[in-house]
């Protein structure tokens, strides 16, 4: 098998502080920042022996854009379309985690159909999130073009849905605190159940091409197992964690907005190797339109905005809040504090996607470069959260 | 048996590739520049500043009162008060922007400046192809080139339009009702005082129309 990450960059391994390379037979490479596996600007530091991974440095902070401190300096509606850019896939979700901060520390309640309106978009954000990841996880494994083609064809009519609604594709800027910007366009709900009518028809076919395909059970099937005590000790959340056979799914577990409204089931993992990190995610997808098909049925007129929510001149009573949702990668959580400004004293985010990474070097012990670029295309990551 | 996985994966594509000579949605893109999507209503791109009338100089609607700028989260809006006031397209007297700039390399698009403009000032357009060869100058867009009419609002968004256009007219009949009753109020006190003090003209004790409604407050 050829090596392709290992194929810039290579330099002679040192001795380190703690004697791991020895004798010049183990390479030490750097992977990335630039390197196209990586999904953006990250950096894996791997020590090889032959082509087995014995040590792993994930390297982050080349997109860091001071987020914090940015919000910190801000009112707080201005750090609204800045939290679009954090994991850029999700926009929605992370509008949403957002506003449920704020409304914990303001005490703003959100109207019904406001509350269905944000299930809605959150879980378009979660089918065009897992579609497009399973697409890059087997682009990484080397199936270049179509799987990962048809995933971007699939999830472009998820933002087309999107952009009627918000006015942007992936910088959606639309939750405000104590709702949502605006109503749905007429005929949206429409739309959005015909799309909801055919992604079955999607997913079957992207099963059958994948999910069966001897390759990808080849390269995934006991590949970067993450066992469920490790993962828990980690703190690692969302489908890498249920992959480990962990049941923990913060829509069950803290019931935020009206998700103890719908029925669906949280599935889970035997392994909690990369196949089965894509399988969840999958299977999330089928579950995701179950809530869609509930959420689109039930959804009842109404004002999509507290009345007394304002604008201009926010100023929350000092305290603390932290907000927590299941995005698509995880737990994503802010964590405000007030002292009764117009700016948060302190705005902390719990980036999913950072945390998951840290386990990363445990995952990849033992396996081919190769293996540790599928690896990590199973974590799921998106820089911009990682890095903020 | 080992190849079964790519003859299923060739079929799954082949599949595709004849339906997508008889099947539109299989087929998704399109010509670019020469065929062009519609976008959807609700789609912004860069903001500009909304003027009634034929004449962008005088009917801007914009009283330069930068609640906008200091909203604007990556501060890409730069405006410089007028000293003098002028009357507007409403007949009121105005303060208006001597420079009105936005760099739409720096702005994010958020829209937050149309939500917190309380004079239906400011809004979204949907132009995006800014393209240029010009590094600097050519995307600080100063007033002039801002400056779009409400014509041009009404229909890139129709909905948004009405909506506004109700706001402006719900708020200029209150302003109407308001000035007429204060007019009438003053109008009597000086009646009353003409009558008290009968050798003051009546001009001298009435006051400039709409004084101190004008200035909006500001948010901390």
């Amino acid at each position: 098998m050829s090596l392709p990450a290992a194929a810039s960059h290579a330099i002679r391994a040192r001795l380190d502080a703690e004697g791991n390379a020895s004798g010049g037979d183990q390479l030490e490479v750097a992977m990335g920042p630039q390197h196209p596996s990586t999904h953006g600007v990250f950096r894996m530091d791997v020590v090889l022996d032959g082509e087995t991974v014995v040590k792993l440095k994930p390297v982050f902070g080349y997109l860091h854009r001071n987020h914090e401190k940015i919000a910190e300096g801000t009112s707080y509606l201005g750090s609204m379309p800045y939290t679009d850019r954090l994991d850029y896939f999700c926009s929605l979700t992370n509008n949403w985690a957002y506003a449920l901060a704020v409304e914990k520390l303001a005490g703003l309640a959100v109207p019904e159909r406001a509350e269905y309106i944000r299930v809605i978009t959150a879980e378009l954000t979660r089918l065009q999130n897992h579609t497009s990841v399973c697409g890059f996880l087997l682009q990484d494994m080397g199936a270049l073009g179509t799987p990962l083609m048809w995933a971007f064809r699939q999830r472009e009519k998820v933002l087309d849905l999107v952009e009627s609604l918000t006015g942007a594709r992936m910088m959606c800027n639309y939750m405000r605190f104590g709702g949502c910007r605006c109503d749905l366009p007429p005929g949206w709900i429409a739309q959005a159940r015909v799309l909801v009518d055919e992604y079955p028809r999607f997913l079957e076919e992207f099963e059958a091409l994948l999910s069966g395909n001897e390759i990808l059970m080849a390269r995934t099937q006991g590949v970067g197992r993450l066992p469920a005590a490790l993962a828990v000790a980690a703190g690692v959340t969302g489908p890498m964690l249920r992959a480990s056979g962990v049941d923990h799914d913060l829509r069950k577990v803290d019931r935020y907005g009206i998700y103890d409204r719908f029925q669906f089931r949280v599935p889970l993992g035997d392994h909690g190797d990369v196949f089965d990190r894509y399988m969840i995610r999958v299977l999330e997808l089928r579950e995701s339109l179950g809530i869609l098909d509930q959420a689109l049925r039930d959804i009842p007129p109404g004002p999509v905005i507290d009345p007394k929510a304002k604008l201009r001149g926010f100023r929350p009573k000092a305290g603390e809040a932290y907000g927590r949702i299941e995005s698509p990668k995880g737990e994503l959580g802010f964590y405000l504090v007030s002292d009764g400004g117009p700016n948060p004293y302190r705005y902390r985010v719990r980036p999913p996607s950072l945390i998951n990474l840290t386990i990363l070097e445990d995952m990849c012990l033992g396996h081919s470069v190769a293996d540790a670029v599928v690896i990590l295309g199973s974590v799921d990551i998106v820089l911009g959260e990682v890095d903020r | 048996m080992l190849g079964q996985g790519i003859a299923k994966g060739l079929l799954q594509t082949a599949r595709n590739l004849v339906a997508t000579y008889v099947d539109k949605d299989r087929l998704p893109t399109i010509e670019y520049p020469e065929e062009r999507q519609k976008l959807p209503e609700a789609t912004r791109q860069f903001p500009f500043l909304v003027h009634d009338g034929d004449d962008p100089s005088k009917g801007l609607r914009c009283v330069a009162c930068q609640i906008c700028e200091k909203e604007c989260p990556p501060k890409c809006i730069y405006i410089v008060k007028s000293k003098d006031k002028r009357v507007d397209y409403k007949g009121q007297t105005q303060f208006y922007p001597a420079v009105f700039d936005i760099d739409v390399s720096v702005c994010m698009s958020c829209q937050i400046c149309v939500e917190v403009c309380p004079f239906e000032a400011i809004k979204m357009d949907t132009a995006f192809e800014f393209s240029t060869p010009d590094r600097f100058g050519a995307l600080l867009l100063d007033k002039h080139r801002l400056a779009k009419s409400a014509a041009h609002y009404r229909e890139i968004h129709p909905a948004d339009a009405a909506e506004s256009d109700a706001v402006m007219a719900a708020e200029s009949a209150k302003a109407e009702a308001k000035a007429k009753g204060d007019a009438e109020a003053k109008a009597k006190a000086a009646a009353a005082k003409l009558a008290a003090v009968p050798n003051v003209s009546p001009e001298a004790q009435l006051p400039p129309p709409n004084s101190g409604s004008d200035s909006p407050t500001m948010p901390m």
